[in-house]
């Protein structure tokens, strides 16, 4: 927040840190006295989850490297020696690898509910952007995670993934052989991996920290899609009024990552990464991690080597552009009946391609993979831009109070004011 | 006090700014470039770059995988009948033109790098419709000298660099 801090130093020690760096006001500024709209739904915890993910990953992964091995003729055996040996390694190394599951479902949400309520839009097309880079971020740190354990399916999963550089034209094979360090993923991929795998988690960190810092500049966006006009009506403070709600959301989230750690651990893995890599034999069919399916389906659907690849990174980059694709001037899609359907139809559009991703690419599933790839970018390019110019949109409450009071009966809180 | 007039003339100052920002330029890249070449493939790994093989043991008809620079490549005994049937074919037929016999020394011996040239999984021996090579991953069909006949992979299996030494014994690299 900008202006004067609001905080007080209470005793002599704190005024006297204050004078020299105004770490404690700056904290309370951002997460105590920051106005947050009084709207919020439980859609708005999905950012204090996220971070929470991310400390959870950063301590388990921490710990897991610890005891790794990052050598091909010892990763294998490594893991299993976590998992046997450590003490609780086992569960350590559950919660890493569902974390990372957990991570993407908690992104995916936190990225949909920016759809379905506008949030990219102006003003927060930079904070819009910062979230894509992070997930860019997290995309690189959990496929070189993956190669980590160096079974079947991290050895080819790198093998295909590294692959798609060489068809960019002319320089392809080159870029290529310098991501391996070789001439085919082997010891040193594995050990560059390693090193970055441990270094992107801290970078996301700074991006986060850019995200929220552009998040406190603009102001939080809320389900009536209206900034807030008067603090006092339209507002209440982040502590206790958010941060209560967010540990809410962040427990049952915590609830469900934990059933899958500890009940159905390997549901979301891949048995074939219980067999240690072996370069001269490719299992019969490979599938990435569950959250790169959709990405995945749109790479194969392209009948083309360079095509898929360039589709693939264009179902991404795509939404940098999306704040100015979406012509419409009202941003909450609550106040706009037509986008609503697009939205869902976008959602199952995604869901159905991460499915066809899973499947052998024969017959039907390649046709329906190439209609859903269309849709994805015709959503984008041509759905959003129209909208905003024929959509008959809803009147737009003047305020949040406006929003809350016609949604809870004007009556009743009207009454419950003089009380106060 | 002086007062600076700006003129269109280049002054002195322009051109040490220039000079100096060339400098600056080329010393960023000249360290940069260490940082980058680091990921190149080392002098260890380049030193295992070629491979000997004795060929003498495979029967007509067989197919042998050996590995070289961590990847296979498949040595292919082919018979006469399969000789015959990879030199008919037409090349407007290919996707990537090759004659048959650009793509080997002895005709009885095909050597290929056994990468898919799609996206880099080992296809199957003789498997798929043309009786080569068939790809599980995205499903791509090679033929009798590795040439792509159908399917997403781009180009023909790689021939390696490759010499006869003797006639049971080649070098691979
Ligand atoms: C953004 C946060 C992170 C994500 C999404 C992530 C993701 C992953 C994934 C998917 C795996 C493979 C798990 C398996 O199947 O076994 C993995 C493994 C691993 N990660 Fe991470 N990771 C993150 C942060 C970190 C950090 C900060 C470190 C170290 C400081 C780390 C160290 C390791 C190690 C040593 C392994 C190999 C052991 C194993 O496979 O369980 N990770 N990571
Ligand atoms: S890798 Fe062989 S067809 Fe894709």
């Amino acid at each position: 927040m900008s202006g004067p801090s609001q905080y007080v130093p209470k005793n002599a020690l704190a005024r006297w840190l204050e004078a020299r760096l105004p770490i404690i006001g700056f904290t309370y500024d951002s997460f105590v006295a920051y106005p947050t709209p009084k709207n919020l739904n439980y859609w708005w915890t999905f950012g204090a989850i996220l971070s929470f993910m991310l400390i959870a990953q950063i301590l388990t992964g921490v710990v897991l490297a610890m005891h790794y091995t990052g050598h091909t003729s010892m990763a294998f055996n490594s893991v299993e020696h976590i998992m046997r040996d450590v003490n609780w390694g086992w569960m350590i190394r559950y919660l890493h690898a569902n974390g990372a599951s957990m991570f993407f479902l908690a992104v995916y949400i936190h990225m949909a509910r920016g759809l379905y309520y506008g949030s990219y839009k102006a003003p927060r097309e930079v904070l819009w952007i910062l979230g894509v880079v992070i997930f860019l971020l997290m995309m690189a740190t959990a496929f070189m995670g993956y190669v980590l354990p160096w079974g079947q399916m991290s050895f080819w999963g790198a093998t295909v993934i590294t692959n798609l550089f060489s068809a960019i034209p002319l320089v392809g094979d080159a870029i290529t052989i310098w991501l391996w360090g070789g001439y085919s993923v082997d010891n040193p991929t594995l050990n560059r991996f390693f090193s970055l795998h441990y270094l992107l988690p801290f970078m996301i960190a700074a991006v986060v920290a850019l995200h929220v810092w552009a998040l406190h500049v603009v102001g939080q966006n809320n389900p009536a899609g209206v900034d807030i006009k008067d603090v006092e009506k339209d507002s209440v403070p982040f502590t206790p009024h958010a941060t209560m709600k967010d540990m809410v959301g962040v427990a049952v989230f915590f609830i469900l990552f934990a059933w899958f750690a500890f009940f159905v651990p390997n549901y979301l893995g891949h048995s074939d990464n219980y067999i240690e890599a072996n370069p001269l034999v490719t299992p019969a069919h490979i599938v990435p991690e569950w959250y790169f399916l959709p990405f995945y389906a749109i790479l194969r659907a392209i009948p083309s080597k360079l095509g898929g690849v360039i589709f693939m990174f264009a179902s991404i980059a795509i939404l940098v552009v999306l704040p100015w694709l979406d012509t419409s001037r009202v941003r909450s899609a609550v106040y706009r009946p037509i986008y609503k359907i697009f939205f869902w139809l976008f959602i199952v559009t995604v869901i159905g391609l991460g499915y066809l991703g899973s499947q052998p690419p024969e017959g039907g599933a390649v046709i329906a993979a190439r209609i859903l790839t269309a849709w994805y970018f015709i959503h984008f390019i041509v759905v959003m831009p129209l909208l905003g110019l024929f959509e008959k949109t809803k009147p737009v409450p003047a305020s949040i109070n406006d929003a809350v009071l016609a949604k809870n009966g004007g009556e009743r809180v009207a009454a419950a004011a003089p009380a106060q | 006090m002086a007062t600076t007039i700006a003129t269109a003339e280049p002054t002195r100052r322009d051109m040490l700014f220039i000079a100096t920002g060339a400098v600056a330029a080329v010393g960023a890249a000249a360290t940069v470039w260490p940082f980058i070449a680091q990921m190149n493939p080392d002098a260890s790994t380049l030193a295992l770059s070629s491979t000997e093989v004795d060929i003498s043991a495979i029967a007509e008809g067989q197919i042998v995988t050996v590995k070289w620079r961590g990847k296979p490549v498949f040595i292919r005994h082919r018979t006469k009948k399969e000789i015959q049937e990879a030199e008919a074919v037409a090349l407007d037929k290919l996707p990537d033109p090759q004659p048959d016999s650009a793509r080997v020394k002895k005709p009885e011996w095909l050597v290929v790098i056994g990468v898919c040239t799609h996206l880099g999984c080992i296809p199957l021996g003789k498997q798929g419709a043309f009786d080569g090579w068939f790809c599980p991953c995205h499903g791509s069909d090679y033929d009798l000298s590795g040439r792509i006949r159908s399917g997403p992979a781009p180009r023909n299996l790689e021939v390696p660099e490759y010499a006869f030494l003797s006639d049971t014994k080649i070098k691979i690299g």
